[in-house]
C-alpha cells in the first residue's frame, strides 16, 4: 500500500497490534480512543463476543489533520489473539506498516507470547514480508499485576525481544506506556518511510 | 530630548513576513529616497509589532545611504515636551526652526495627539513646512489616522495623503523565523520542534513572543537541560485545556497518565513528519523564509515547494544561495560606485543574476577610481633641506600614521616650492598601503568633475567615488573660493574622512585663515589640522634639485656647473628649472657642451629681458624677489670671479 502519497498529500499509517489472546491489544486501542478528541477519531469498530473477546478485529482510524501539509491518518488495528483465528490475523496483517507486539507479562503466559511471536513471523512471511524489515515495537503489558505473577521487563526482553526492538512496560488499562508505544512505532514507521523516500 | 536611534533596529534585523512586507518595502523605499516616494509614510499596527523598529530602521538606513542627512527620531511625547519647554522659554520660533531643518523626521506614537489641539496645530504647521520643502516625515500610530480621536481633519488628510500601511500580527512561519533569529542572536539552541511548538501558539505580538523566548532561555540556563516541546508548553502555560479528551477508558486511577497525551503525541508526530517525511520541504520553506526576510525574491524555491516529489532540493537551494551571494557581492560593489543603482530590483532577484551582472558591468565601466597621484613625483625625488624640513617630517609622519597623526595636513607656500610634488609624493606613498584608494587631484579638476556630475545627473556616483577613497589630497585648495556647491561637498567629505580617520591633505598659497572666498567651516577645518609652511629653497635644496635636474636635461652634472647654478638667485624650484632649461636650450642651439662658463655666458651675457625673467617680476631697475627682498640690479655684482666667495645667501 502507498504509505505516503505526495500527489494527494496524504500519509496513511496502518499499525497492527499483535499478540496472544487477552494480552491487552484492544485495551490499548480503547485507551487511545479515549484520549483522542472527538473530531479527530473515526468510529471505533469493535467486533467482540459477549465476554469482550475480539472476535474479528478492532479498527480505530485517527485523523491527525494537516501535518506539514499532509493529511495524516493513522489506522490502528488489533488482531484476534486466539489461535484459531489465524486466517483473520493474516488478513489484518496485510499491508501493515508497523506492528506493536503486545506481550502478556504474566509468567505463565510466556509460552503463549512466544507462540504468538512465531505466528506473527509466519504470517508476515505468508505475505512475503521478512519480520526484520517491518517496524516493530514491544509492549510488556499488565505490569501493574503483583510482582510475583509477572516477569520484569529485562526478563521479557531476554525471552522475547531477540531483535532488540524498542520495548515498553505497559499498563494499558490505566494508560501507562500506551502512547509511548504508539509514538515509538509511529516514529519507526515514518523514519523507515524517510529512508525509502527520495530526498 | 531626541532619542538616539537604537543600532539594533535595522532592516537587517527585521523579520519580514506577509503581515508586514508592505510596510517594510515602503520603509525601505522611503529610506532610499527620503521625501520623494511616500510622504508622509504612516505606519500603524498593534503594540509590539515593530512600529518603532521600522521607524528606527528607516532612520538608520537613510543615514547609511546619506550620512549628511539630518535624521530625527522622537516619540510624540518627546515632541510635546520639547514644544512645551520651548514655549516656556519663549523660544517657540527656535523650536520651529529646529524641526524645519530636519531631513527625515520620525515621530512615534502619534495616537497621543488625541485632544491636544495646540500640538495638532503645531504638527500641522510642521508637516506642511517639511512637505513643501521635500523633507521626509514618517509617523507611526496604533490605529489609522481616521481613527485617532479628535484629530484635526486637516491632519487626517495630510497623514492619509502619503501612504498608510498597517502591520498585522506575524503568521506562523514568521513567528518561527523570528524565534529562530532571536534565539540565534542569543546563542540559544533548542531541540527541534520546540520553537515551532511555541510559535504555533497565538501570541498577540512580537513582544509577547520575545517574552516567551526569554523565559525559555532563562529556564534552559538554570536547568542546564534542553527544554523539549512539552516542557516549553508547560513553562509558558500554553497547554490548552480543551484538547483534553474526556477519559473513556477507566484511566482515572493512573497517576502517570498525562492529561493531554494526544496533543503531545500529535506534536511529536509533527516533528517526526517534519524531520523524516518532508525534511526537504522544511529545508526549502526555511530557505524561503530566510531569503524573503532578507529581501530576495524566492520564486525558484517557491516552485520547488509546488513539486510533489523532491528532486535535487539541496542542489537547488545551494545554487539559489550561490546566486544570492553573487547578487550580494555585486550589490555591494555597485553600492560603492553608484548607490542608487544598487537599489535596482535585479540585485534582489536570483532569477536575474545575468541582468545584475550586466548592470554591475555597466557601473564598473563607468566608475573610474578617483584621480590618483602622479607617478612623476616620487618622495625619493624630493630634495631635502632646511627650508622644507618641517614639511617633509610632517609628510613622513602622515605616511607612517595616515589619518591619525595630522589630519588634515595643509602645505602652505608660494608657487614653485614643491607643494604639488610633496602632495603627490604623499599620495604615492599612501597608495602603497593595501586597499588604499588615494584621490589626488587639483582643486580645479575637483570642481570641474562636480560640475560635470551635476550636469550628467550623476552627483551620487561622483560622491560615492570620493567616499570610497581612503585619502583625499587636493592641490591648490584656494581655488575653491566662491564655489559654494563644491565647498559644501568638500565639507561633507571632510567630515566623513575625519570621522573615519582617513587622511586629508591640501596645498594652498597662504595660511587657511588668509584665503579669501573660503567658507569659515572649511577654513577652520583646514586650520584645525597641521599647517606647515614651505620656504624658498635653500642652497642645499637647490644643489640637490640641480643634481637631479641636470642629468634629466641631458646635461653633465659637473660640480662646477651645479655650484654655479645653485648660487644663482632662484626663489623657487620652478625658477631653478627655468634656469636650467634656458642653459640647455642654448646649448642645444649652439651645439656646445655645457660647462659652468657656458652657463654663465648664457645666463649673464644674454639680453636683459631674458635675464629678468629668471628672477620674478621687476619694477624698473629693481628686482623684486617674491620672498620680499629688493635688490638693485645695477648695484649687484653678478659676475663674481669666485662664486664661492659670494655672500648673498648670508646677507639675506
Amino acid at each position: 500500500m502507498s504509505l505516503v502519497n505526495f500527489t494527494t498529500r496524504e500519509i496513511t499509517c496502518k499499525i497492527v497490534y499483535y499478540g496472544p489472546g487477552r494480552s491487552g491489544k484492544t485495551t490499548n486501542l480503547h485507551y487511545i480512543y479515549g484520549r483522542v478528541p472527538d473530531s479527530r477519531r473515526g468510529r471505533m469498530v469493535s467486533l467482540a463476543t459477549q465476554t469482550d473477546r475480539t472476535l474479528f478485529f478492532d479498527f480505530l482510524p485517527i485523523d491527525l489533520g494537516q501535518i506539514s501539509g499532509f493529511a495524516t491518518r493513522f489506522q490502528l488495528y488489533t488482531v484476534p489473539g486466539q489461535v484459531y483465528y489465524n486466517a483473520t490475523r493474516r488478513l489484518v496483517l496485510q499491508g501493515a506498516d508497523g506492528v506493536v507486539f503486545v506481550a502478556d507479562s504474566q509468567a505463565r503466559q510466556l509460552d503463549e507470547n512466544l507462540e504468538s511471536l512465531q505466528n506473527l513471523q509466519a504470517n508476515l512471511l505468508e505475505h512475503g514480508v521478512d519480520i526484520r524489515t517491518v517496524p516493530c515495537v514491544m509492549q510488556y503489558n499488565k505490569q501493574d499485576l503483583p510482582r510475583e505473577l509477572i516477569l520484569q521487563p529485562p526478563e521479557l526482553d531476554d525471552a522475547l525481544n531477540f531483535r532488540g526492538v524498542p520495548s515498553f512496560p505497559g499498563d494499558a488499562l490505566h494508560g501507562t506506556g500506551v502512547f509511548e508505544t504508539l509514538k515509538s512505532i509511529t516514529e519507526l514507521v515514518l523514519r523507515k518511510l524517510a529512508q525509502g523516500a527520495p530526498v | 530630548m531626541t532619542t538616539a536611534l537604537n543600532p539594533k533596529f535595522t532592516f537587517e534585523t527585521f523579520v519580514v513576513g506577509a503581515a508586514n512586507r508592505l510596510a517594510v518595502t515602503a520603509g525601505r523605499t522611503v529610506a532610499e529616497s527620503p521625501g520623494s516616494a511616500y510622504n508622509p509614510l504612516f505606519v500603524y499596527s498593534g503594540s509590539g509589532l515593530g512600529k518603532t523598529h521600522i521607524l528606527m530602521a528607516i532612520g538608520a538606513q537613510s543615514k547609511v545611504l546619506a550620512p549628511a542627512l539630518n535624521v530625527e527620531y522622537l516619540t510624540l511625547d518627546e515632541f510635546v515636551e520639547a514644544f512645551h519647554a520651548a514655549i516656556a522659554a519663549g523660544q517657540g520660533d527656535a523650536f520651529r526652526r529646529r524641526f524645519q531643518t530636519v531631513d527625515v523626521l520620525l515621530v512615534d506614537d502619534v495616537q497621543f495627539l488625541t485632544n491636544r489641539k495646540e500640538m495638532q496645530a503645531e504638527l500641522l504647521r510642521l508637516v506642511e513646512a517639511l512637505q513643501s520643502a521635500g523633507r521626509q516625515i514618517v509617523l507611526t500610530s496604533d490605529r489609522p489616522p481616521a481613527e485617532i480621536e479628535n484629530l484635526d481633519e486637516r491632519l487626517i488628510s495630510r497623514f492619509s495623503g502619503g501612504l498608510v500601511v498597517d502591520m498585522a500580527s506575524p503568521d506562523y512561519e514568521t513567528r518561527v523565523a523570528i524565534l529562530r533569529r532571536k534565539a540565534e542572536e542569543r546563542n540559544a539552541t533548542f531541540p527541534p520542534g520546540v520553537l515551532e511548538t511555541v510559535a504555533s501558539a497565538e501570541f498577540a505580538n512580537v513582544r509577547a513572543l520575545m517574552g516567551a523566548l526569554n523565559r525559555m532561555i532563562a529556564y534552559q540556563a538554570v536547568n542546564e537541560a534542553p527544554l523539549n516541546a512539552e516542557g516549553a508548553k508547560r513553562l509558558l502555560g500554553l497547554e490548552e485545556p480543551g484538547a483534553e479528551a474526556p477519559p473513556a477508558a477507566p484511566a482515572a486511577a493512573a497517576p502517570a497518565a498525562e492529561p493531554d497525551e494526544f496533543s503531545q503525541f500529535l506534536s511529536d508526530v509533527t516533528v517526526t513528519v517534519g524531520k523524516a517525511v518532508e525534511a526537504w520541504r522544511a529545508r526549502v520553506a526555511e530557505a524561503v523564509i530566510r531569503w524573503e526576510g532578507e529581501g530576495y525574491r524566492t520564486l525558484r524555491l517557491g516552485a520547488l515547494l509546488k513539486q510533489e516529489t523532491p528532486i535535487a532540493v539541496d542542489e537547488a537551494i545551494a545554487s539559489f544561495e550561490r546566486d544570492v551571494e553573487r547578487l550580494r557581492a555585486l550589490e555591494a560593489e555597485v553600492a560603492q560606485f553608484d548607490p542608487p543603482v544598487a537599489g535596482d530590483a535585479a540585485f534582489r532577484d536570483p532569477e536575474r543574476v545575468a541582468e545584475a551582472e550586466a548592470l554591475a558591468e555597466r557601473v564598473r565601466a563607468g566608475a573610474a577610481p578617483p584621480p590618483a597621484p602622479s607617478a612623476a613625483f616620487p618622495l625619493s625625488a624630493v630634495a631635502a633641506g632646511a627650508s622644507n624640513e618641517e614639511a617633509l617630517s610632517a609628510i613622513r609622519q602622515v605616511i607612517a600614521h595616515p589619518g591619525k597623526k595630522y589630519n588634515p595636513v595643509v602645505l602652505v607656500g608660494p608657487g614653485g616650492l614643491g607643494k604639488t610634488h610633496l602632495l603627490n609624493a604623499l599620495g604615492l606613498e599612501l597608495a602603497q598601503r593595501p586597499g588604499a584608494i588615494v584621490a589626488c587631484l587639483s582643486t580645479q579638476t575637483f570642481v570641474d568633475e562636480l560640475i560635470a556630475a551635476i550636469d550628467g545627473n550623476r552627483v551620487e556616483w561622483w560622491r560615492a567615488r570620493y567616499r570610497r577613497a581612503t585619502a583625499l589630497l587636493l592641490d591648490d585648495v584656494h581655488l575653491l573660493a566662491g564655489k559654494d556647491r563644491t565647498q559644501e561637498e568638500l565639507f561633507n567629505l571632510f567630515n566623513l574622512f575625519l570621522d573615519q580617520e582617513r587622511q586629508l591633505a591640501f596645498t594652498a598659497p597662504a595660511a587657511p585663515a588668509n584665503l579669501a572666498g573660503l567658507e569659515e567651516r572649511i577654513a577652520s577645518r583646514l586650520a584645525g589640522g597641521l599647517v606647515v609652511e614651505l620656504r624658498e629653497p635653500d642652497r642645499e635644496v637647490r644643489r640637490a634639485v640641480l643634481a637631479r635636474l641636470l642629468p634629466a636635461q641631458q646635461l653633465p652634472a659637473e660640480a662646477a656647473l651645479i655650484a654655479y647654478l645653485a648660487d644663482r638667485p632662484a626663489d623657487s624650484v620652478r625658477a631653478l628649472t627655468a634656469l636650467v632649461q634656458r642653459v640647455a636650450a642654448a646649448a642645444a642651439e649652439q651645439e656646445t657642451p655645457v660647462t659652468a662658463a657656458f652657463a654663465r655666458q648664457i645666463l649673464e651675457g644674454g639680453s636683459q629681458s631674458e635675464r629678468r625673467r629668471t628672477t620674478g617680476f621687476r619694477t624698473s631697475g629693481l628686482v623684486v624677489s617674491s620672498a620680499g627682498g629688493i635688490r638693485s640690479r645695477e648695484k649687484m655684482i653678478w659676475d663674481w670671479p669666485q662664486p664661492e666667495d659670494r655672500v648673498i645667501e648670508d646677507l639675506r
